[in-house]
């Protein structure tokens, strides 16, 4: 029951996180100049002046900035979040049809980060200041300096281009299938280096410090496997920090989206937002924006509730 | 053969400050059955001596010398797999600061049962069963339902009782105790050290129990060992460590200890701290804090012998480290044990034997640590007279 309530809370306070961050997307975009009308006309000389106020009006672009944004809210919260002028399709379908990509893809990244991440911090922490634990702080050190859009392209050389494991783009299936799965490896890879570097030093040190707590002398005073104490006891502890940064890294791993999906033709919201900037569609750019946020959000909940399951002593009540 | 001996134990610690020898071929033996007191101040080497028996010490500590015979088995030169099954099984230990024992995200009967499931190879329901009668054992009530809590559910005490009740759940035949008590209030101590005290006779087991509180030796001991910077100093029978203590520095704990009816405005107290033991005092350790000191004292370590007659002791006899009962020092040690109340119960001798030793004060009147080539004891007029402490003790008997 408190639980629940807690989880009520959390969902209601995302409503002025979400406002705050369509009143700062909506002013910044309007800060740069130029709308899809301009390139519209710019590309087709004929349209006369009255002819470009009219679409201006009739996609709600005219007028101060103000009331754009409240033509927009007005809008939004009868469901309808605006229109892809460049093809005039509405945003929501457009964006359907390509969310599904970017989960793929962004959890195929979390799932690397974490099946890195968490052995390699745990082995780094046993094995502290030793050969194996200098290794996973180069791969660390590496994985965080890397730009991933040059891992990407390297991957892409290196497998695709010389060993020819891969194609260079990945062929045109249904998302849901075994095949598919073969072709997410490269950009899940290029997405979660990154990540799983960060979550292994903090899986270390989190697990170094647990290490030395009294009640691992004690497991082992107990005369337990030294697998069970580090498996069983230290581990469950380390991961409650390990929880907040996992969640705190669902914003850069769709922040990795953005480019690696550029540099793998991935067709999903990455890619989607780049040409929504280039081409000023700011009711797509608008709506990525915020739902970017609300996964953000909801992550971050989401490792709220792992807290309560991982730690008795955290309760929200 | 004695259930515990060791035997020239020497740990050291390689820190960036430098080498700390923790213990310094220390040797002691445990009966069983038997209750034997470890005291001495905090950084005297009681901690590491009980982790060393379990061979817990971690980097950068390292057991550099001696044996560790636990019913005729050398521990130290056990593999890892076998000294883990004695841990918990037939030796476990009581951690001082049950809050920081027990892991806070299992639940208390969970960390008993888990021990139970691995020794004894019990099933989940039989560990559990045994785990709740553990708890019982030890005083929590409604132990059935409390199984299931978490160790932040419960007070300070009841965690103390749940860290005994996990040392004793697979029926060891020692148990280590590291100030049990020390984290808890006084009205708790009582009732903790009253339990285990009856369980360790009900299980039959022996407990290394290590304390810098003499009131907990005076209460549960049956000999004791007093160290002092990471060697044994003294090893005595309870009633002979009270009323009859064989080194300056037992003398000054005992006098430190303050009494109902004590006139005095002020503790008593040893002077000086504890070595820093990177850079232990040349010859007696002891020496920069000891009243009685005299120059040989600077050059010259003594050896644990019977203060009797000076000579080398085994393993079990009574025996003091001073240079006093080699014949080394010029002046005799002039204190005096003075026991009021003629019936006194030996089990609570301290609150009826004082000791007069030279007052802390006089020597810290004019500086902190001894010079090396003072001499105390030359101006020692006011002090009591420097009886043989033999005669005390015959004293006391008699009486």
């Amino acid at each position: 029951m408190s639980l629940r309530r807690f989880i009520a809370v959390r969902v209601a306070a995302t409503v002025p996180i979400l406002f705050g961050v369509s009143v700062l997307t909506f002013a910044l975009v309007h800060l740069t100049p130029g709308d899809p009308i301009d390139q519209m006309v710019a590309l087709n000389p004929q349209i006369s002046a009255a002819e470009e106020a009219a679409i201006r009006a009739r996609y709600g672009l005219d007028g101060p900035v103000w009331q754009q944004y409240l033509t927009w809210m007005g809008n939004v919260l009868q469901g309808d979040l605006g229109t892809v002028i460049s093809v005039d399709q509405p945003v929501l379908p457009y964006i359907m049809a390509r969310l599904p990509e970017t989960i793929a893809l962004g959890l195929f990244g979390w799932a690397i980060a974490l099946l890195i991440a968490i052995p390699a911090g745990i082995y780094a922490a046993v094995n502290k200041d030793t050969l194996g634990d200098d290794l996973s702080r180069v791969f660390a050190l590496s994985g965080i300096s890397l730009p991933n859009f040059w891992l990407g392209l390297m991957l892409i050389l290196v497998f695709a281009l010389w060993l020819d494991l891969w194609p260079v783009l990945a062929p045109d299936k249904p998302l849901l299938s075994a095949d598919m799965l073969w072709y997410l490896v490269l950009p899940g890879v290029t997405i979660g280096t990154a990540s799983s570097a960060t979550l292994m030093r903090v899986m270390r040190s989190s697990m170094a410090e647990e290490l030395n707590k009294e009640y691992v002398t004690a497991a082992r005073a107990k005369g337990l496997p030294e697998r069970t104490v580090v498996l069983k006891h230290v581990l469950r502890n380390s991961l409650i920090s390990v929880t907040t940064i996992a969640a705190f890294l669902t914003a850069s791993i769709f922040a990795g989206a953005v480019v690696v999906e550029q540099v793998f033709a991935w067709p999903g919201l990455g890619r989607a937002f780049v040409g929504a900037i280039v081409g000023r569609e700011v009711d797509l750019i608008m709506a990525i924006t915020l739902f970017t946020g609300v996964t953000i959000i909801l992550a971050n909940l989401l490792a709220d509730i792992m807290y309560a399951v991982l730690d008795p002593r955290i309760r929200y009540d | 053969m004695a259930l515990l001996e060791v035997e020239d134990l020497t740990v050291k610690f390689y820190t960036e400050e430098g080498v700390v020898t923790a213990v310094d071929g220390l040797s002691f033996h445990i009966e069983r059955g038997e209750t034997f007191g470890v005291v001495g101040e905090s950084g005297a080497g009681k901690s590491v001596t009980a982790l060393s028996v379990l061979r817990l010490i971690e980097e950068p500590g390292r057991i550099e010398s001696g044996t560790v015979r636990f019913d005729g088995e050398d521990l130290l030169s056990m593999s890892e797999s076998d000294v883990r099954d004695v841990r918990g099984n037939d030796i476990a230990m009581i951690f001082q600061d049950a809050q920081t024992a027990l892991n806070p995200v299992y639940t208390v009967g969970e960390q008993i049962a888990e021990a139970v499931r691995h020794h004894l190879d019990y099933d989940d329901t039989a560990a559990r069963k045994r785990a709740i009668r553990l708890l019982d054992d030890v005083g929590i009530p409604e132990p059935a339902a409390r199984y299931d809590d978490y160790p932040h559910e419960f007070s300070g005490g009841m965690q103390q009782r749940v860290v005994i009740a996990m040392a004793l759940s697979c029926d060891p035949d020692l148990l280590i105790a590291d100030e049990p008590t020390t984290a808890l209030d006084v009205t708790i101590e009582a009732k903790i050290l009253d339990r285990l005290e009856h369980l360790a006779e009900e299980y039959d087991t022996a407990i290394q129990l290590i304390t810098h509180d003499l009131g907990v030796i005076a209460e549960m001991c049956d000999r004791v060992m007093v160290m002092y910077a990471g060697r044994a100093v003294e090893k005595a029978t309870v009633e002979e460590l009270y009323y009859d203590p064989k080194h300056p520095y037992t003398v000054g704990l005992m006098s430190a200890i303050p009494r109902i009816g004590d006139e005095q405005d002020r503790l008593q107290t040893i002077p000086g701290t504890m070595p820093d033991l990177v850079e232990v005092p040349s010859g007696c350790s002891f020496h920069p804090r000891c009243p009685f000191a005299e120059e040989v004292c600077t050059r010259k370590q003594p050896a644990l012998v019977d203060p009797d007659t000076g000579d080398a002791v085994g393993l079990s006899d009574r025996a003091a480290a001073c240079l006093a009962y080699t014949g080394d020092l010029d002046s005799e040690l002039d204190y005096e044990v003075e026991v009021t109340g003629r019936d006194a119960p030996p089990s609570e001798p301290q609150s009826n034997s004082r000791i007069h030793a030279p007052d802390a004060e006089q020597h810290r009147a004019d500086s902190d640590p001894l010079p090396a080539d003072s001499d105390p004891v030359g101006s020692d007029t006011d002090l009591l007279d420097q009886d043989d402490p033999d005669e005390d003790t015959g004293g006391q008997q008699d009486g």
